[in-house]
């Protein structure tokens, strides 16, 4: 009975089941999640925020961009970059030009900006996909360089001229002009975010469709991916190249934030820190890219604020990559909602065991020896709650003597 | 209708497959023989993943070897391998979709849920691959070598580390493979009940060359098999 039986009842089956794929109700509380995540961030963050902390968070806006670039690039594809921050350098720089030199309105300039990205990126990934591994990352690492000094040396855009005009006065520059409808840093908060939810919208279409597919494929056995028709090269080309105009339009979004551009604001130790970051905030989850970017550009606005050097940053980052590598590989993203749920249950347990030992009485001699082994070792994985923790081995104790 | 020629892979200084002549009418076929007697080889030679030094392979009239590999699939190559490679962060269905179609969107994912009804995997289609035993994998991949307009199906080893009764699931499924599809498949066992259970003929291989072909139950009475198999060939 193992093929299909009479023809009409799997045509019915067929057709049911057609159905409820067309329908996909797969995850009605991940999307209400999201849209009470966006409708926070459109809506609620703004009036709260400050002037300082909204600089700080329309970079997070810019950045969650990049980061979700490069999550795709090494959790979807195993591709390991160590260039984007020179992709999103060329985004910018390209984005910056086209607004001095042309009247067009802005998001037509950061869709182009992101086009020419796509352009120059794809040409670098040509030969560069061809490489794995290390190999990858040394050579990324090098163009990322080379992009830096090569941008230094042609004086990046200040806002002269034309195209390739260049204002050596620097004086009376005139700043890069923002979207009509987001001129105050407010506004271009919101516009910032608007721009990464479609960016991520459209990472999420590729990711459910083929493409998402032929990369889970490459990722995990290229040969079965052959064997089905997969062309490598080419989706890792594709991968490559929507990483890189998402970047890129991330760079026209940064222009547009920055007013002005310096070239010694980009330093190709960037693009070291976004790999870090993705890493810490997980490759394998959309959410990690929202992560990474909250600790690579929210966190120096924070310490600032507290007067804690930045140095300490970089320690924090070793170690959090050292942690990513060693204990939670799918990163903070896949990692802190077990951590709650752990500390979650320890509560819970917390919470239950004072009546369960008040019902029987004696001071939980009588009480199962069971319970409270299983609540303290549960507490030690859970380091998170340290606050909470030193009621359990306490009371554990209480209850072995 | 598979016609082998003169077929000869070398990796080095090893001889793989050493001038092989074969030829397979229709339905599921054996391929059997020792360890390292070139059956994988000769599937990743369908395949594309290996070129030949020489020899040629005729399939339903088209010169498979003159085919770029990624193209294969699309013609109606099929293959699973030795060790199971379902995708595992990928569904069910995801996992058959992968496979290069000519068929349309509404078309096309009938035929994938068809694929998978026909294989009689028992989990919903959304489920991630992931959560599936071992069993269960197997079965997406073939479902996967079912899905779109196969022509040629290889299946290296399927029954590698199964229980007997989801080895005899598998064994239907096989066996009604011709039926539902058409397609010629080879089947790559070293369960011998399994052959004989799934395959009309069989053909065997030592190194590198055929040394058998024929109906299965003749070919696994052949003296020349047993000696391949069992070395005692002396001793008698």
């Amino acid at each position: 009975m193992t093929g299909v039986g009479t023809k009409n009842s799997a045509a019915a089956t067929v057709a049911g089941q057609r159905a409820a794929l067309l329908r996909r109700p797969q995850r009605p509380v991940h999307l209400s999640v999201v849209v009470v995540f966006v409708l926070f961030a459109l809506f609620v963050l703004p009036p709260l925020m400050s002037a300082y902390y909204t600089g700080y968070m329309t970079l997070v806006a810019i950045y969650s961009i990049v980061t979700l670039g490069l999550g795709l690039l090494v959790g979807r594809v195993g591709l390991y970059s160590l260039g984007q921050g020179a992709v999103l350098q060329i985004g910018a720089w390209t984005a910056a030009r086209l607004l001095y030199a042309t009247g067009q309105p802005f998001p037509l300039v950061i869709v182009e900006a992101g086009l020419v990205t796509m352009l120059i990126g794809t040409l670098i990934g040509l030969p560069a996909i061809r490489l794995r591994g290390l190999y990858l990352a040394l050579i990324t690492l090098m163009l990322a360089g080379s992009i830096t000094v090569v941008l230094a040396t042609v004086n990046f855009p200040n806002g002269g001229g034309g195209f390739t005009g260049y204002n050596g006065s620097l004086m009376h520059i005139p700043p890069i002009r923002r979207p009509s409808i987001a001129g105050t840093d407010a506004a271009y908060y919101r516009y910032a975010v608007v721009v990464a939810l479609l960016m991520f919208i459209l990472v999420y279409l590729h990711l459910r469709t083929r493409p998402g597919r032929s990369w889970a494929a490459i990722r995990q056995s290229e040969p079965a991916a052959l064997a089905a028709g997969i062309s490598t090269t080419f989706y890792k080309l594709w991968a490559w190249a929507l990483a890189a105009f998402i970047t890129g339009v991330a760079g026209g979004l940064l222009a547009g934030d920055a007013h002005y551009l310096y070239s010694v604001n980009f330093s190709t130790q960037d693009s070291i820190i976004l790999l870090a970051v993705a890493l810490m905030g997980g490759v394998y989850n959309l959410w990690g890219a929202v992560i990474a970017a909250l600790l690579m550009q929210l966190l120096p606005g924070v310490l600032q604020n507290l007067g804690v050097s930045n140095a300490w940053l970089y320690i924090l980052f070793g170690i959090g990559v050292l942690q990513v590598l060693t204990t939670a590989p799918a990163g903070i993203a896949d990692q802190f909602p077990k951590d709650m749920k752990k500390l979650g249950l320890l509560l819970w347990r917390l919470v239950r065991r004072p009546s369960a030992s008040g019902a029987s009485g004696a001071p939980a001699a009588s009480g199962t020896p069971a319970t409270p082994g299983a609540a303290s070792s549960s507490a030690a994985p859970g380091a998170s709650g340290a606050p909470s923790t030193p009621g359990a081995p306490g009371a554990s104790r209480g209850g072995t003597t | 209708m598979i016609e082998v020629e003169n077929l000869t892979v070398r990796y080095g200084g090893v001889t793989s497959l050493d001038g092989m002549n074969l030829v397979f009418e229709k339905g599921t076929c054996g391929l059997i023989g020792p360890n390292g007697a070139g059956k994988t080889t000769f599937f990743n030679v369908l395949s594309g993943f290996v070129r030949p030094a020489s020899g040629t392979v005729r399939a339903f009239g088209t010169d498979l070897l003159a085919m770029p590999h990624y193209r294969r699939a699309r013609w109606g190559v099929r293959r699973t391998f030795q060790t199971e490679q379902a995708i595992e962060e990928l569904s069910v269905y995801d996992n058959v979709a992968m496979m290069a179609s000519s068929l349309r969107a509404g078309a096309r994912r009938a035929d994938v849920l068809a694929a998978i009804e026909f294989t009689g995997i028992a989990a919903s289609p959304l489920t991630r691959v992931g959560t599936l035993g071992a069993g269960q994998r197997r079965l997406v991949e073939v479902a996967r070598a079912v899905a779109g307009k196969p022509r040629l199906i290889l299946l290296d080893e399927p029954a590698a580390g199964l229980p007997d009764e989801e080895t005899e699931h598998l064994a239907s499924v096989i066996k009604s493979i011709p039926e539902q599809t058409g397609a010629l498949t080879i089947l790559v066992d070293h369960d011998m009940s399994l052959v004989s259970a799934v395959c009309q003929t069989t053909a065997v291989l030592d190194f590198g060359k055929l040394i058998a072909s024929g109906p299965t139950a003749a070919v696994l009475r052949d003296e020349h098999v047993m000696r391949a198999y069992l070395g005692t060939a002396e001793v008698l």
